[in-house]
């Protein structure tokens, strides 16, 4: 194991390529389930208060 | 026309959502196996004389990055071309929506192929022809960026980083050949050529594999990305609001 | 058609030659940013020698690039802009005229000064030479496809910094044949003919497409 993760002494470049891209793209993934959350946030928003003003309610 | 149909946000977005968990499975299976066949099933030193150790095993990340960066690139273009001609919103969409992950692939590609470099040149960068390309590529994709969030009308952003994006692909090859050959008689010498076919199986089937997980990973992610932008943009419409009352 | 080509060319340089700073101001940019360079990386001979294309190259990138933000700004603003979209005369070649009269006003002038700044890094006679006719073939390009850039951030905030971050890099064939034109020519100006004839490729290409592609960006602009 410990050999596998030495890459023959190459490892701090190898895992470090792997790591870093690992790294950037589970970022990618995780900002753009935010950016989906937000925006399903705003929408649903404006359709609750959509209604009200529609009706003239006061909001 | 069939094709069309799905050119319409509100006949895509539901397509899109089922086609996205199946490009999740997709990638998550053949950077699974690419992963496995490159660090177990390939030799640990590469060429005769002045062997690649273990570290060239950055390979099968750098080369399907950088694979994939053009490619993108060339996506990012043809459907800002194709937004341009017939004035579809979906494909000015699709095109924004594949920038940032086009951009995310050529900085991998810079610094995996930095990572690279120090060990085998024994620097971190060097002005080898096609990591210069690469940052260049960068460039071009922060530039579109840029110019698609400087414009506040979503529809003149959409048109000026079309033809920005157009304007793009015709210079690259020019750009290209000019880092490649800056004396026109003779081309720079490349630190390492690159032979698909004098490349061992293995080491090519790793690659491969890798270069297809990480272009599923493109459709993911763009997908996910377009459907969000979609949602942006056409939230105020009808079926927007039945979707999301359905979805609630 | 050369009517309307000749008509806004003129028009053009009256009015850039009521406020004749403004020319200046790139001229002495471009003369600045060379001077500056011998005190940041040292005076010694060789070192300027090796630097000297590539410095003059970078500097008229630069102050090309700096004049450009006004290439259509004066004319969206007071809405001469709009009228010259709903001429009967094709756009392109308006935005052609507009191109030639700020390369003669910023461009030209560039070329006429460089032989002094090449002499500033001490470049020989031969290479001086080489650079002006680089430059002369060269400058037009970078002002062709620079106007694609002023069109597309036309009246945006920021446009100027935008403007640099879109077109340096499509700059780069241009450097790069360019400054190796000079390099080469100080060492046998027989070996410098291919260099010419790209860049005078590049130049008919960009006379032939920029124009085009601008207009489009344009109209896209003024929606």
């Amino acid at each position: 194991m410990s050999e596998f993760l030495s890459q023959g002494g190459y490892g701090a470049y190898v895992w470090g390529a792997y790591g870093l891209t690992l790294i950037l793209l589970l970022g990618e993934v995780l900002q753009l389930r935010r950016q989906r959350r937000t925006i399903f946030a705003r929408l649903s928003r404006m359709i609750r208060l959509r209604p009200r003003r529609e009706r003239g309610d006061p909001a | 026309m069939k094709l069309f149909r799905f050119s319409s946000p509100a006949t895509f977005y539901p397509l899109a959502g089922k086609l996205i968990p199946l490009f999740w499975v997709l990638t998550a299976l053949a950077l699974a196996i690419g992963f496995y066949w490159g660090f177990f099933e390939t030799p640990d030193r590469l060429g005769g004389t002045n062997p690649q150790k273990e570290y060239y095993r950055i390979i099968f990340i750098h080369v399907p990055a950088a694979w994939m960066s053009m490619w993108l690139y060339l996506m990012l273009a043809v459907w800002s071309a194709i937004g341009l001609v017939f004035n579809t919103r979906l494909s000015f969409m699709m095109a924004q929506a594949t920038a940032p992950t086009g951009a995310l692939f050529t900085f991998v590609a810079l610094y995996t192929g930095s990572f690279w470099g120090h060990p085998s040149w024994g620097t971190w960068w060097d002005w080898d022809p096609r990591l210069t390309s690469e940052l260049i590529l960068f460039f071009l994709y922060v530039g579109y960026i840029a110019l698609h969030s400087a414009i506040d009308d979503p529809r003149r952003g959409d048109k000026a980083s079309a033809l920005l994006a157009i304007v793009g692909l015709v210079m690259l090859p020019l750009i290209f050949w000019s880092i490649n050959c800056p004396d026109p008689n003779q081309c720079a010498a490349l630190h390492q050529r690159s032979g698909l076919s004098q490349m061992e199986g293995n080491i090519l089937f790793a690659m491969l594999t890798m270069t297809f997980g990480l272009w599923m990973y493109s459709f993911a992610a763009t997908l996910t990305r377009l459907r969000s932008l979609i949602l942006e943009r056409e939230g105020d419409s009808a079926w927007a609001r039945d979707l999301l009352e359905r979805e609630r | 058609m050369w009517q309307v080509f000749r008509c806004i060319l003129g028009r053009d340089l009256r009015l850039a030659m009521r406020r004749r700073t403004e020319v200046l101001t790139t001229l002495f940019f471009f003369v600045i940013v060379i001077s500056l360079f011998p005190l940041g990386v040292g005076t010694e001979k060789q070192i300027l020698r090796i630097l000297g294309p590539g410095v003059v190259w970078v500097a008229a990138l630069l102050a090309s690039m700096l004049a450009l933000e006004r290439l259509f700004a004066a004319d969206h603003e007071d809405g001469t802009l709009e009228q010259m979209l709903m001429t009967p005369q094709p756009l392109s070649l308006v935005v052609l005229a507009k191109v030639t009269a700020h390369w003669l006003l910023t461009g030209l002038p560039l070329v006429a000064m460089a032989p002094l700044m090449g002499m500033q890094y001490h470049l020989p006679d031969t290479a001086l030479v080489a650079m002006v006719l680089a430059l002369l073939l060269g400058t037009p390009v970078l002002s062709l496809i620079g106007a694609i850039g002023a069109a597309l951030t036309l009246g945006l905030r920021g446009g100027g910094i935008l403007l640099s971050l879109l077109i340096l890099p499509l700059y780069i064939p241009v450097l790069v044949y360019g400054s190796r034109a000079v390099t080469v020519s100080a060492l046998d100006f027989a070996e410098t003919l291919p260099y010419f004839s790209l860049l005078g490729a590049f130049l008919l290409l960009a006379l032939v497409l920029s124009p085009l592609a601008a207009a489009a960006a344009l109209r896209i602009a003024s929606e």
